[in-house]
Order: structure tokens, then C-alpha cells, then sequence
């Protein structure tokens, strides 16, 4: 099977002894969301996830929420949205992070298609799980756009094994039973997600949902290849932390994980 | 294949009603979806669950039901009008008939906790009086629109002991509360049961609420031939919200020669301006805009404001078993304030909106003489204040 860019870039990078970091950011969250994506490129990611905000974020707390909501209210579109991700040369792979909904209206083909042409590199739709995944894995496949699958908690084991075959790019282990936030303190669920996935599969694994700090971080990459950090970026980002912000909070992580 | 033949049994594989149905949910919700579908088979299959499910809802909730045969309105109408009067059972409304099984399912798969979305405050309120009465903590999450203009159900689910909670996401009305609830249960569901209200959500809800209500349709069609003289009537109509009351109804029917008629709020009206997609775990129609973002609904009517259809109501239209027309607020408070006048029933405002078709097809579509049945889903006494605020 021929690798797609980004599992190749985070396979390269974990197999030269690298621990990854995919910092979320919600496209068209206000003027500058593009640069911001840019200095979190050059603060230290090794890709970038990129929220397209829908209506009714299922799968999101109240900061992705929040920031779903600005967004759509200043006029962001997914079509907007990825048009702008052409432009990006970000230095890194980008992976678009919406529900179903978006990419079912849009059409599975074109919706890869314009993904491809785009430059991204992967796709993540967490409320397409792997039974329904039929239509929109294969076209995005054949696009080269990787969909990246979620592994829960709950996950039974046979389960969890095919989805760690079926997934493209990396598997997403989501580290707590819950929607997207901030947690006090990391939840025993992330490393035993963590562990089970490393068991079952070769491709890297990144753990996120609930990975909110630099010591955070730090601990589930004693086990995991990586985390993916979102509502702790994006809630600084409502606060008005700009591109310069998000960069010294990436920055953070990045030392945390490679110390 | 005999009218129907096929229509309202087992969902296809995977929870399919056609193309439509399925179920997208965020991984984490996979295996209870799918306990859920096999507790629900056992149960269905199990003399015990059904035996204490027929007495709780005989003795308990008021069942059966009646079908009174309007005079004064029949006449004005030219019809044969007749009523399922689900506004009798037990809360008032036919959504105690699918709270009282989901909470003896819930009790049956070891879940003490419910959560349930409510709209009107209807669903709410039964799934508040289902978990009073078998024991259950019960939490229910309403928009702070429909708080606003349902005030009296909140307090009555409090009365009952649940706990509401105000949700003040998205356009604060019904689908905001499923998005909160959908998030609570991401977080809990190894202790919780999701109550839904409608024949909506992930496989297996579409079809254990239209299992859970089709005691209405089945009902009803003995009752008629009962009246009817061993006939089915030529029109069978119910409201449309998420569809539980119309599907229930729908299924002691679909079979028959009968015209099938689910009506909508012409705000909410996901059957004739929505388009397939894919929100709150099944595919269907929605309201929503190109980029497939979901449109507010707008409606008089808290219980059918929302912007979205349960998925075998798509799937009946598509293959053109049922027709689904909406009517607007106007005709429904007409078509409220006529039965109350005609029969000495207040109905809620939703089975108004079932009304008000029937009015403004009476002699048209509905020829001189036909004999009608409509599900009068709940009574009216939640929405007598607000309908008081509207007219005067
Ligand atoms: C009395 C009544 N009828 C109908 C409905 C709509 O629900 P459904 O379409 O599921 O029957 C509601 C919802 O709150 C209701 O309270």
C-alpha cells in the first residue's frame, strides 16, 4: 500500500525518535486564522488539524463551540475555509477536522476532490464511524486524502482492530469519554486508549480530546506516539491570543513533549 | 408486492429505511448503540417485558385510548371525522407510550440514569413521570426558548423530580437540546440511557420508538372497525415533529387501502423544503443551507420546531406510501380554537397543525364523505396561555 503524505511525514518523523503534535485550530476563526495557522506551522507541529465549523458540533464542548459559532457568524464557509488552506504553506501536513454533514452536502467526490487540489492532506469526520464510512472513505482514498478513524474508550478490542487497519494518516484515540475541552487533569482513559492501539497497530498513534496542558501532553507520550491539542489553543484564541500567542503556546508543548 | 407490504417492519441492515436512517455517531457511542439494539430485541421478544410494559401502560398510563367520533365538527366538515385521543392517556400526550418502555429498557440493561431532549416539554414531562415511577434519576435538557415559552412543563418536571437544564447553544430550541443531550451521553453512556422523544437519532431509536408507538395505529385500527362497520377509514392523518405519533399511527395502517398523511409546521417543514442529509446520528431530510449548515425552525408550536424528520418518514414519502404537507401557524390556531368551539376538546397545538390540513381539505382533496382518522396527539392545557398571548 502506498502512503499517503501524512502518514508518511509522521511516520518518518516518529521513526527518527520525534514525538508529534497536531495543534486544532477552527478555520475562519477571526481575520488573522490564517496566520495563525502558519505560526503554529513554524512554532513546532507537525501537522495541523483544521476545524470546518458546522451548525451542531456534536462531538464539541463549549470553547470549540464557541469558536464553531464566531466563525459561521463572520461568514466562514467550508468552501471559504479550504480555498484559504491552499495559500496556507504552513510547512506541514494539514488535516481538516467537520461532521458529516458538510462533506455529505458537498458531495463525497467533490468534497475530496477540492481537499486534494487544496493541498490536505487528510480528513477527520468524527461522526462517520467506520460501519458508514462505505462512499466517503473510498472516494477520498482514490483523491489521496487520508480519513483519519477515532478509537473510544469504549471501543471493543476486535473492534478497535479494524479500525486501526482501516485508518489512513494516523488513529485518532479519543482520550476521554466525552466531547472536546479542557480537563483538570489527564484521564487514566488516555494512556490505556493509548496502549491498547499501540498494541494493535503500526501507524502512529496521536491521542487527543482532553490533552489541555504541557505536563498533560507529556505524560500520554510516555505511551503514545502523539497528542492533538484543540480546546486549550482555540480558548486562548477567543481570548485574543493571535498568531503570536498560539506560536508561544505551541512553542510550550513542543518543549514539553521534547524534554 | 400488497400496499405496504414490506413498509414499517424491521429496519433493512444497519438501520436502513431505504437510503435513509443508519447510524453516525462519534465512536464512543457505537457499543451502546449497539447493546441497545440487541437489549431492545430480547425484550421485544420477551412475554415478561411485554406483559409489564400492556400493564403499566393499561393501568398506569390509561390505555387503551379512545376514538371519538366528532358530530358537530364531522358535520360542518362533511367528513367522517374521527379521534385518537392520546390527549387521555397518562401526561397527556402519546409520548408516555415510548418513556415507559425505553425506562423499563433502561432498567432492564442496568442504566439508572435517563437523560431526554424535550421541545414542547411533553417528552419531557414523561420521561420525567417514567422515571419517578420506576426510580430513576432523570435529567432533561429543554432550549431556552421553548423554557421560555413552556414554562409550566418545566415545573412540572421538577414536580416529578427531574432536573431540567437550560440550553443556551445554537438557535436554543429543540435540536440544540438533542446536541446537549447527545453530549452528555458521549460522557456517560456506560450508566446513562438516552431517552430519546421521537423516532429520530443513531439505529436502533427510529425503530424501537415506532415499535414503542405503534399501539396507537394498532389500537385505533380496531377501534375503527369497530365504527366503521369492519372498514378502514379512506384518510389516516397525524402531526409531524420528529414523526413518533404519525409512525405509530402510520404503522397500524400502512397496510390498509387508507391515505397516510403526516402534517408539519410549515417552519419546521423538513418533508417539503429539506434536503437529505446527515445530523443527530441518522440520515434524512433537513432544513439547511448549501453548505449544508441546519437551518433554525420556526414554528408556533415548540414540539414540531425542528428542522429535521425521523428518517422512515423520509423513506415512506420517497417511496410515496405517505404524503407530507405542512400547515401554517395561522390555520392552526384557527383550526385549535374550532375543536374547541365544535367538540369540547382544547388540543396542544401540534395535532392543531393535523387540524388545520383536514380543514383546508375537507371537500377537496378529502372527498364529502370520507371517513377521517386523526391522531390528537396531546391536549391543549400546556399551550393555552401562549395561544391566549397570540390572539388577543
Ligand atoms: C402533543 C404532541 N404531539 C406531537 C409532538 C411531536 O412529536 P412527534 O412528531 O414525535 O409525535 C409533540 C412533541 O413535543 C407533542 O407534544
Amino acid at each position: 500500500m502506498v502512503r499517503g503524505v501524512l502518514e508518511k511525514a509522521l511516520r518518518d518523523r516518529r521513526d527518527a525518535g520525534r514525538k508529534l503534535l497536531v495543534p486544532y485550530v477552527t478555520g475562519g476563526l477571526g481575520r488573522d486564522w490564517l496566520e495563525v495557522v502558519r505560526a503554529v506551522g513554524a512554532a513546532g507541529a507537525d501537522a495541523i488539524e483544521i476545524g470546518i465549523p458546522f451548525s451542531d458540533p456534536v462531538m464539541d464542548g463549549p470553547v470549540i463551540q464557541r469558536a464553531s459559532a464566531e466563525a459561521l457568524n463572520s461568514g466562514a464557509t467550508p468552501s471559504g475555509i479550504i480555498a484559504a488552506l491552499a495559500r496556507a504553506d504552513a510547512g506541514v501536513p494539514l488535516v481538516v477536522m467537520t461532521y458529516y454533514n458538510i462533506v455529505f452536502r458537498a458531495g463525497h467526490r467533490r468534497m475530496a476532490r477540492t481537499l486534494a487540489e487544496a493541498g490536505v492532506s487528510g480528513a477527520i469526520v468524527p461522526d462517520l464511524p467506520i460501519d458508514e464510512l462505505n462512499g466517503w472513505g473510498d472516494e477520498a482514498s482514490s483523491a489521496g486524502v487520508e480519513t483519519v478513524l477515532l478509537v473510544a474508550p469504549t471501543t471493543p478490542r476486535s473492534r478497535l482492530k479494524a479500525i486501526c487497519a482501516r485508518s489512513r494518516g494516523f488513529v485518532y484515540g479519543v482520550g476521554v469519554m466525552g466531547v472536546t475541552g479542557e480537563r483538570a487533569s489527564l484521564s487514566a482513559t488516555a494512556l490505556k486508549v493509548a496502549t491498547v492501539c499501540k498494541e494493535e497497530t503500526d501507524i502512529p498513534v496521536l491521542i487527543g480530546v482532553g490533552i489541555s496542558s504541557p505536563e498533560q501532553a507529556r505524560e500520554v507520550i510516555a505511551v503514545a506516539d502523539g497528542v492533538v491539542v484543540g480546546s486549550a489553543l482555540v480558548h486562548r484564541l477567543l481570548e485574543g491570543a493571535g498568531p503570536e500567542g498560539a506560536a508561544a503556546f505551541v512553542a510550550e508543548l513542543r518543549a514539553a513533549i521534547d524534554a | 408486492m400488497s400496499i405496504g407490504g414490506e413498509l414499517m417492519r424491521g429496519p433493512e441492515r444497519h438501520g436502513r429505511f431505504g437510503e435513509f436512517g443508519g447510524r453516525f455517531v462519534p465512536e464512543s457511542l457505537v457499543p451502546a448503540c449497539e447493546e441497545l439494539e440487541a437489549g431492545f430485541e430480547s425484550a421485544w421478544a420477551d412475554p415478561a417485558f411485554r406483559g409489564r410494559l400492556d400493564d403499566l401502560l393499561g393501568h398506569y398510563g390509561g390505555r387503551p385510548t379512545p376514538v371519538t367520533e366528532c358530530g358537530r365538527l364531522s358535520e360542518l366538515l362533511g367528513i367522517r371525522l374521527l379521534l385518537k385521543r392520546e390527549d387521555l392517556a397518562h401526561t397527556g400526550s402519546h409520548k408516555l407510550n415510548n418513556v415507559i418502555g425505553q425506562a423499563l429498557l433502561a432498567e432492564r440493561m442496568g442504566k439508572r440514569r435517563l437523560i431526554a431532549e424535550t421541545g414542547a416539554g411533553q417528552h419531557g414531562v414523561a420521561a420525567a413521570t417514567a422515571a419517578a415511577l420506576l426510580g430513576l434519576e432523570c435529567l432533561v435538557y429543554m432550549g431556552a426558548v421553548d423554557v421560555e415559552r413552556q414554562g409550566l412543563n418545566v415545573f412540572r418536571m421538577e414536580l416529578l423530580g427531574a432536573e431540567v437544564r437550560t440550553v443556551q447553544s445554537g438557535s436554543r430550541t429543540l435540536k440544540d437540546a438533542i446536541n446537549e443531550a447527545l453530549r452528555d451521553w458521549v460522557a456517560t453512556v456506560e450508566t446513562t440511557h438516552y431517552c430519546i422523544g421521537s423516532v429520530m437519532g443513531p439505529h436502533p431509536y427510529p425503530y424501537i420508538v415506532r415499535e414503542l408507538q405503534r399501539i396507537i395505529g394498532d389500537e385505533a385500527r380496531a377501534q375503527c372497525h369497530e365504527l366503521l362497520g369492519g372498514s378502514d377509514p379512506d384518510v389516516v392523518v397525524a402531526c409531524v415533529g420528529g414523526g413518533s405519533n404519525a409512525a405509530g399511527t402510520f404503522a397500524g395502517f400502512v397496510d390498509t387501502g387508507a391515505r397516510l398523511v403526516g402534517v408539519e409546521a410549515a417552519g419546521g417543514a423538513a418533508m417539503t423544503n429539506g434536503v437529505p442529509g446527515v445530523v443527530h446520528g441518522m440520515r434524512s431530510r433537513f432544513l439547511q443551507d448549501e453548505d449544508g449548515q441546519i437551518l433554525e425552525a420556526c414554528s408556533v408550536s415548540a414540539g414540531l420546531d425542528y428542522p429535521g424528520v425521523g428518517p422512515e418518514h423520509a423513506y415512506l414519502g420517497a417511496v410515496g406510501r405517505a404524503e407530507y404537507p405542512s400547515a401554517e401557524d395561522s390555520e392552526v390556531l384557527a383550526a385549535f380554537r374550532l375543536l374547541a368551539e365544535t367538540e369540547g376538546i382544547i388540543p396542544a397545538l401540534e395535532p392543531a397543525h393535523a387540524l388545520a390540513w383536514v380543514v383546508r381539505e375537507a371537500g377537496k382533496s378529502i372527498p364529502k364523505g370520507s371517513a377521517v382518522l386523526m391522531t390528537l396527539s396531546g391536549r391543549g392545557d400546556k399551550d393555552v396561555a401562549l395561544v391566549r398571548k397570540l390572539t388577543q
